[in-house]
């Protein structure tokens, strides 16, 4: 029964939360600034966390293949890797704590403090004005980072073979190039869309519904990080048998 | 004018509100008072609609609040200012922009109209100077004020105001009642006060309905709530040395 009322709520949230926005201008400066906050500040995570797996990658493939298996193997691990699993799911998987976590204490904060219903009393539609920025924004950006991942952590992984000697330069973009298919990619922006919105969405709910205080507000944020990680994992097992079956 | 008719509430078993019905004029400040737990928050709440009464009405100017849809009531609610109790600023704006917020949200006006409607609203609460700080880098007694500034920049019909001289010192707290008794009569706002702060009431209290247990147990202006017949309002009014004094002696005159 709890999960079901869960459910039907999380359904009535984002009924009220796909509105159409009281005032266009408003909406859109909350979506810069949403922009920034989702995108622009998680940028260098992102990059830093994709430079790393992407050498990683490299190095535990040469060191698997090295003698048997082509060198050309190592570029297309790591490509297949990147841009099918590691961009698209690991990094959304790591937003939800960086992103997740800070829109449900955030707007867990707003609920406990009264902020949400002084936007209530004032006539705003608290849902659709807080929670339709985030959604739009990381929509928007979550791709983007995705992108970034995909090309640091390959860049990442000729680097290292160049670095420690592991294949040629040569050798790595055969293997980058080889059995290329830009459907993957366009699974993988499938997949970074639909973990944009069940981050943000999932987190904006555990947030909105909270009540009490300081110590509630830290359980809506975690509530958020697992439930959207759990979620995250099973919409990646269906859309990977839809998608790829 | 706001009317509330037979309004009751209940948290599980506990029974909050009890068939509660009360006039606040157009014009007047009226108070709601009572013991903390008494259900005062709890009625201004289903006044505003951010609680559903289980039953009874509330209407605004004959206008049934709780029959209406939300389009219909997010209507209502552009015309009601609120004060609420610990301010609830939005802190991720600064004090000028809390207040210029309404403004943004339903005005009409361009950037320096709004600009300059909110200063005034600041100026009247006493806080030039603190527009660009956050409300975490004012004290709790300038965020009151900052919310006292938001909640009448868009001259509202109806002002709700949740224990404003709460965390205030006393001077500041004449001052937030002279603000408030002025607009009301400025503006023929209908302001509804909740508080447990006898000065107020008897400073600006124009309409006071004194909550006991969930009823309006005694409904008068400051003159009779100093010799009511009610013993419990006798008990909550005459709770400290300083009242009892008070009554010793204009007793004794």
């Amino acid at each position: 029964m709890g999960l079901l009322f869960h459910i039907g709520r999380y359904f009535s949230f984002m009924a009220s939360a796909l509105r159409r926005p009281q005032k266009g201008r408003v909406f859109f400066q909350a979506t810069l600034v949403e922009l920034e906050a989702i995108g622009v500040q998680s940028v260098g995570i992102v990059a830093l966390l994709s430079l790393f797996m992407g050498a990683v990658i490299a190095i535990q493939t040469a060191h698997q293949v090295s003698g048997w298996i082509p060198a050309y193997t190592i570029g297309f691990t790591v490509r297949q890797t990147m841009i099918l699993e590691f961009a698209p799911t690991i990094i959304p998987v790591i937003l939800s704590g960086k992103v997740g976590s800070n829109i449900a204490s955030q707007i867990g904060t707003m609920q406990v403090t009264e902020q949400i219903d002084a936007l209530e009393v004032m006539g705003v539609r608290s849902v659709a004005h807080l929670v339709l920025p985030k959604l739009l924004a990381a929509l928007l950006i979550f791709p983007f980072l995705v992108v970034i991942a995909m090309v640091l952590g390959i860049g990442a992984g000729a680097w290292v073979c160049n670095a420690a000697d592991l294949s040629s330069f040569a050798d790595y973009k055969y293997g980058i190039q080889i059995d290329f298919r830009s459907f993957d990619v366009v699974y993988a922006l499938i997949k970074t869309c639909v973990f944009a919105l069940i981050i943000t969405s999932v987190s904006a709910y555990q947030g909105y519904h909270t009540a009490g205080g300081a110590r509630e507000v830290g359980r809506s944020s975690t509530k958020a990080v697992v439930y959207s990680v759990v979620i995250v994992m099973v919409a990646n097992l269906v859309i990977t048998q839809l998608l790829l079956t | 004018m706001i009317r509330v008719e037979g309004v009751c509430k209940s948290f599980g078993d506990k029974q909050v509100l009890n068939d509660i019905g009360a006039v606040f004029e157009a014009g007047m400040v009226n108070f709601i008072i009572g013991r903390s737990g008494s259900g005062k928050s709890v009625l201004t709440k289903c006044i505003v609609g951010l609680l559903e009464a289980d039953s009874g009405s509330v209407t605004y100017d004959g206008e049934e609040f709780t029959a209406m849809s939300t389009k219909e009531r997010e209507v209502v609610r552009r015309q009601i200012g609120m004060l609420f109790q610990g301010g609830a600023l939005f802190d991720s704006m600064t004090v000028l922009e809390n207040v210029e917020f309404p403004l943004r949200m339903f005005g009409e006006m361009d950037a320096e109209e709004r600009r300059e409607r909110a200063m005034a609203c600041l100026k009247r609460v006493e806080l030039e100077g603190a527009e660009h700080r956050f409300p975490a880098e004012v004290s709790g007694g300038m965020q009151k004020r900052v919310a006292l500034a938001r909640a009448i920049v868009g001259r509202p019909k109806y002002l709700f105001c949740d224990e404003p001289n709460s965390g205030l010192d006393p001077q500041t707290a004449i001052v937030i009642d002279n603000l408030i008794r002025d607009l009301t009569q400025e503006y023929g706002t209908t302001t509804v006060v909740i508080s447990h702060d006898m000065n107020s009431v008897i400073e600006i209290g124009d309409n006071i309905h004194f909550i006991h247990e969930g009823r309006v147990a005694w409904n008068g202006d400051r003159k009779g709530i100093l010799d009511s017949q009610v013993k419990e309002l006798d008990t909550f009014v005459y709770a400290s040395d300083l009242m009892r004094d008070i009554r010793t002696k204009l007793q004794g005159r």
